[in-house]
């Protein structure tokens, strides 16, 4: 088992390095840059709207009622020891828990698009403050 | 208060607040001890009832404006009056407005309304009128001259711009954090007639005003904010005893501003975080202000609650009764001429939950 795994992760390591040579080294610039902000906020902004009512809500509560401008979302402090759940939880999560309580509605698979954009859109909004992982 | 004092109707009030409270204000105007014109009046806003579908509503908002409802009821001794502070409806529905006054017709004695903005964007209002009468007034009592405004009015220009229907509108309105929007204000033909409603009252008689949005500039983003505030407060300069109560918030926030007392209610409905947690942009909430407890989104009813109000000789002083929180009383201290918070005013008493980031 361990056995093919090094020999599958060798081939792949070869692969790339072989690629890496053959191709363009990972050298970007200004317009590479602009254009992955751009890419960002596409999904940033999909979080906005999906924020802002764009979520399948089976009472049409909306996240910003009680979040506006996402505050009180507090993304620099996951993972956190949430109390309530009894575990450490990352934000995803009590995204998750917002959805099936306040909105009364399914809850996203956490690697879902809509998922990203909401997390996207929220550290978005809280740009700028420090990282206080685990803070209460 | 005849018939009972301060001790028993605040012992009454705890047990009361031990029995689960609810966001609702119940207010004493005092003018000295034993006098026969002290009174109490009751307090709740921002009930928010959301319509969903034929005879669905929003189940949270509902119990919030219920359990206010049940527990005004149960208050003894039984206040004056009660007054409503505004945003009973989400997106001024009829179906909303009719569905919290079905809510609200439980209440025992009589009702003052303050018109918000989630009442008026649909229909400018009209079908709340209809229901409710007018939404600037002014009434007397036992020596208090209170005043109803209309504060959450804008610009004529975004109010009549071409909007596909009534609704496109109030949903622009409904969105707190709506870089669209538009600040709120009084209005000149309403100045006018505060004017002409003040003049008739002696400099000496306590006034209070009751308005939906703060009568003082907070956050113009969120709409803790009036256009208009300093011109109204001009109006109410010459008055030696002036308590704004507003909703809007939906968080605690008092202030002092001159010979004015400012005091925020709870919501019935949800918290809201103060607007200095939003990085993004400066706010300017009042520093004497001791921020309501963080909110256990866990618990529905959280940092959501009610007030007693005080008015010691014209001043107000307002017992926040909050659902399994310590409760707070925010009293208007002689000496050094503003509301203090009677607990935690002092840096060193405040507790981790106050803290707000």
């Amino acid at each position: 088992m361990d056995k093919h795994r090094n020999i599958s992760m060798a081939a792949a390591l070869s692969l790339f390095v072989g690629l890496a040579t053959a191709g363009h080294a990972d050298e970007f610039d200004t317009e590479d840059l602009k254009r992955w902000q751009a890419e960002f906020m596409s999904v940033v902004e999909k979080g906005d709207r999906l924020f802002h009512g764009g979520l399948k809500s089976r009472n049409s509560v909306s996240c910003d009622q009680c979040h506006p401008n996402a505050t009180n979302t507090h993304p620099e402090t996951y993972p956190k020891f949430q109390q309530q759940l009894g575990k450490v939880a990352v934000l995803g999560e009590m995204i998750n828990w917002c959805i099936m309580n306040p909105l009364e509605s399914e809850p996203l698979a956490l690697d879902s698009d809509e998922m990203i954009a909401l997390q996207a859109y929220i550290h978005w909004e809280r740009r700028g403050v420090a990282l206080t992982p685990g803070k209460h | 208060m005849s018939g009972m004092n301060r001790r028993d109707f605040l012992k009454k009030a705890s047990v009361l607040a031990a029995a689960g409270t609810l966001p609702i204000s119940l207010v004493e105007l005092a003018f000295g001890k034993g006098d026969p014109r002290n009174f109490t009046f009751a307090f709740i806003s921002d009930s928010h009832i959301t319509h969903i579908k034929g005879r669905e509503f929003v189940r949270n908002w509902d119990r919030g404006l219920i359990r206010a409802v049940a527990e005004t009821n149960l208050l003894d001794p039984k206040p004056d009056f009660i007054v409503y502070g505004g945003d009973i409806a989400q997106l001024g529905k009829p179906e909303e407005i009719d569905h919290g006054l079905e809510l609200l017709s439980g209440l025992r004695g009589k009702v003052h309304f303050v018109m918000g903005e989630h009442d008026y964007y649909v229909d400018l209002g009209d079908y709340w009128r209809k229901q409710l009468g007018p939404d600037h007034y002014s009434f007397d009592h036992k020596g208090v001259h209170f005043v109803v405004l209309n504060s959450i009015l804008t610009h004529d220009e975004w109010m009549h711009r071409d909007w596909p229907d009534g609704m496109a509108r109030m949903k622009e309105m409904a969105r707190l954090d709506n870089p669209n929007g538009s600040p709120f204000m009084v209005g000149e033909a309403q100045r006018k007639w505060l004017a002409g409603d003040l003049a008739k009252v002696s400099h000496d008689t306590p006034v209070v005003v009751f308005s939906h949005s703060p009568l003082q500039k907070i956050y113009k983003g969120w709409n803790f904010w009036t256009e208009d505030a300093e011109q109204v407060q001009a109006l109410l300069k010459p008055f030696r005893k002036v308590t704004v109560i507003y909703g809007h918030v939906h968080q605690i926030q008092y202030n002092q501003i001159g010979n004015i007392s400012f005091h925020s209610v709870m919501a019935t409905a949800w918290p809201w975080p103060y607007p200095s947690t939003y990085r993004q942009a400066p706010s300017h909430l009042a520093k004497l202000t001791v921020p309501m407890n963080r909110a256990d989104p866990f618990f529905e009813r959280d940092a959501t609650g009610w007030q007693w109000i005080d008015v010691h000789s014209g001043h107000v002083d307002l017992h926040y009764f909050l659902p399994n929180n310590t409760n707070r009383t925010v009293a208007f201290d002689e000496q050094l001429g503003h509301p203090v918070d009677t607990r935690y005013q002092d840096p060193a008493k405040r507790i981790p939950p106050q803290e707000h980031y």
